[in-house]
């Protein structure tokens, strides 16, 4: 029923909407910008169903994905719709996601005292620790807000927002109503000229927010209310930088905490140095019980009020990617040190060009539980204390050496080494436990510019670990005729395996047409299985075996 | 009947945009600058001269590549055209307190922003990075394109003298 009305408020708005655009193309002679913008983004794969690498019989044999945005501007107003459309739902996404309709629409008059925005919201409150909606069409997440949000700025270095509504969930909402506050203050920018030119800049904020939801559960006693609230503050000064931000979230049973009473904290902190050519960034965060949904029930990424991010590094090569780590909301603890400099021109070195290096650590932890013994009255569970640490999820260490030899030649060179815990290990592997996984891995990738706009690029990477799957090796070779078009090969080997007949060949063959903002690319082949993660949020792909295509356009 | 009716709006708005035509002003959204104070992307301006605005993160490795590419030459656009360029990151919580050090150690001469939520890359309707626009003098958006490969920058370079010689940019 939900999901009806839903839809027919789709439907009166994008009339509304249309009506609008109609209405201001008459006028468009005035000074006001008035203009009709979007992107399109179509995914579909054909799938061979191939019992070796594992890749399901998919019924449909082909499945797709398809979105597209409008956007109308004319001064201050703005609106914007996007549609979407599974039909059905690519391998590795949620199948909830099923059918298509209009899933995002907004109106919004933006002033510099008053900003008011009606529909589908994206926002975030400081770092997110408390609240952030936002979208990521790779990963199918979208947590937007539907409802309202007003944004005030009384004078120059205050912001004021406040905001309701209900989360997205596929093609509904979800059940939970979430208000937040949030307040923010440049230091700065609200004392007078002479002060707001001072060396050092703070900004201080603090939020609230709140969700409700009825309890319905015969057996607990559920606080139908559960608010969450906190503060931060960033300090800069020249080269010199320091931001934290803690959250505290009440009493919040759920699914992911297995309907503990216990209370919620949440700190990150990121400071850093950087300099020409040096700096050093050090992070840390410690996360205890910090899952905060609009739904008490919902699991894996659905309904997420707040974002927790990873304090690890976010690698894009294949092999230094192959294991990665994904914020535990139940409770970590970690860190990142990175040093980053640049060896100067002209030096022994630094040849020509100079030459960046990176060398980064990152680690992350469990907490130290107590456990309690009186968990059937108080529904604690357990306790933790700050400067104690469980037993370790993960490392990553590696460092990068990148380096322009000269106008024709390139190159980057990496060595990582990493530590899985095999708990973490289960969620990527589904099938069974395999045990912790330590693994060194290796990168090469070489560019080789032959003529203006026209390159070679050979990458090549080994993966080396005695658990899991064993090695692997990986080749690439990429041609760029021109800046239209690319051609490329992929092998990645299992040679490693323990099961001699799982030794395969993954080989992908991919080309794509760019022109300025337009780009279709096909590929087709195996691809393995694997993780796929963006912004510390992951989803599980299965392997595939199949021809794939995909075409990005914004206008 | 109603998905008939919605796809049909769809369509009339689409085409609105056909008749709309190019040279659109930038939309309005806040980004922050590198010591957090807030900017909106309707106040971006360059004098009369034109902007060049990048979208990039620093776990993008072909965005970086692009900058640095561009940042060999930018000296010499910014002498030869007046050119501004205005480089927005797109990292989130997780790694924007990245974007200020690899700046740095990078020597990037550019004016950076951090989008942290991505209100302005919606607003621009930017589907991936790296993605690069050009902004005439007047403040009309005349040039965009997705993704980077070598030798990019020099046909930016081309598309930037036309611009900056009043002509349109070919493809």
């Amino acid at each position: 029923m939900q999901d009806f009305r839903f839809k027919t408020n789709s439907a009166a708005f994008l009339l509304l909407f249309s009506l609008n655009a109609f209405n201001s193309r008459a006028q468009s002679v005035s000074d006001e910008v008035n203009s009709v913008h979007g992107n399109f983004q179509i995914d579909a794969q054909y799938y061979n169903p191939d019992s070796l690498i594992g890749a399901p019989k998919v019924p449909e044999k082909m499945l797709s994905n398809a979105f597209g945005n409008i956007m109308y501007n004319k001064g201050k107003f703005s609106a914007g719709i996007r549609y979407e459309a599974y039909n059905n739902v690519m391998q590795g996404f949620n199948p909830s996601y099923k059918g298509q309709g209009i899933v995002n629409r907004f109106a919004r008059y933006q002033d510099k005292l008053l900003d008011v925005t009606v529909g589908n919201i994206y926002d975030q409150f400081g770092m997110g620790l408390m609240f952030r909606t936002y979208y990521e069409p790779g990963l199918l997440y979208d947590n937007s807000l539907d409802g309202v949000r007003v944004i005030s700025t009384p004078r120059n270095g205050i912001t004021l927002k406040g905001l309701v509504g209900k989360q997205r969930s596929f093609f509904t909402v979800g059940k939970g109503i979430v208000r937040g506050v949030d307040g923010e203050v440049n230091i700065n920018e609200l004392l007078d000229s002479s002060l707001a030119n001072l060396k050092t800049k703070i900004i201080i904020g603090g939020s609230l927010v709140s969700k409700n939801q009825s309890d319905n559960d015969p057996r607990l006693v559920q606080p139908e209310n559960v608010g969450t609230y906190g503060g931060r503050i960033s300090i800069i000064n020249g080269g010199f930088n320091l931001s934290g931000e803690y959250a505290y979230k009440m009493n919040d049973p759920s699914f992911d905490n297995r309907y503990s009473y216990k209370f919620g904290e949440a700190l990150f902190i990121s400071t850093s140095y950087a300099t020409k050519g040096f700096s050093f960034l050090l992070q840390g965060k410690r996360i205890d019980n910090m899952s905060y949904r609009s739904d008490r029930d919902a699991t894996v990424q659905d309904l997420l009020i707040n974002f927790l991010p990873a304090t690890t590094k976010q690698h894009t090569y294949l092999m230094p990617a192959y294991y990665p780590y994904a914020t535990q909301i139940n409770g970590e603890i970690g860190g990142m040190a990175e040093m980053q400099f640049k060896l100067p021109k002209g030096s022994l070195l630094g040849g020509k060009y100079g030459t960046e290096v990176t060398i980064n650590y990152s680690h992350a932890a469990d907490l130290k539980r107590k456990t309690f013994n009186d968990s059937l009255s108080v529904r604690h569970f357990y306790s933790t204390a700050w400067d104690q640490v469980g037993r370790d999820f993960f490392h990553d260490f590696f460092i990068d050496i990148s380096k322009k030899i000269n106008k024709r030649w390139k190159f980057t060179a990496m060595y990582c080494n990493q530590f899985y815990d095999e708990g973490l290990a289960a969620q990527i592997t589904a099938t069974k436990l395999t045990g912790s996984i330590y693994s060194n891995i290796g990168v090469l990738d070489i560019t080789y510019k032959y003529k203006s706009g026209s390159a070679l690029r050979f990458e090549t990477q080994g993966l080396f670990t005695k658990q899991d799957k064993g090695d692997w090796a990986t080749a690439m070779l990429e041609w760029t005729p021109n800046s239209n078009w690319f051609l490329a090969v992929l092998d990645q080997y299992n040679y490693g395996n323990s099961v001699e007949k799982l030794r395969l060949h993954y080989f992908l063959a991919s080309a794509g047409y760019t022109r300025d903002a337009h780009r279709i690319s096909v590929s087709y082949g195996k691809q393995r299985a694997g993780v796929f993660c963006v912004g510390g949020v992951c989803r599980n792909v299965p392997a595939s075996n199949g021809l794939a295509i995909s075409i990005t356009s914004t206008f | 009947m109603k998905k008939i009716i919605t796809l049909f709006i769809a369509f009339v708005l689409l085409a609105s945009f056909v008749l709309s035509g190019d040279g659109d002003k930038l939309p309005a959204a806040v980004v922050k600058k590198l010591d957090g104070t807030k900017v909106n992307t309707n106040s971006f301006s360059n004098n009369g001269k034109p902007m060049i605005i990048s979208f990039w993160a620093t776990w993008c490795k072909p965005c970086k590549k692009e900058l640095d590419a561009i940042a060999e030459e930018y000296d010499s656009w910014v002498k030869e055209t007046g050119v501004k360029l205005i480089a927005i990151s797109i990292d989130d919580a997780r790694s924007s307190g990245k974007v200020v050090t690899d700046v740095k150690t990078k020597g990037w001469n550019y004016d950076v922003y951090i989008d942290e939520n991505q209100d302005f890359k919606r607003a621009m309707n930017v589907n991936n990075v790296p993605f690069t626009f050009i902004v005439d003098g007047s403040g009309k958006i005349v040039y965009s394109h997705n993704s980077y490969s070598e030798g990019d920058e020099d046909k930016l370079y081309d598309a930037l003298k036309k611009i900056t010689a009043g002509q349109k940019p070919s493809h």
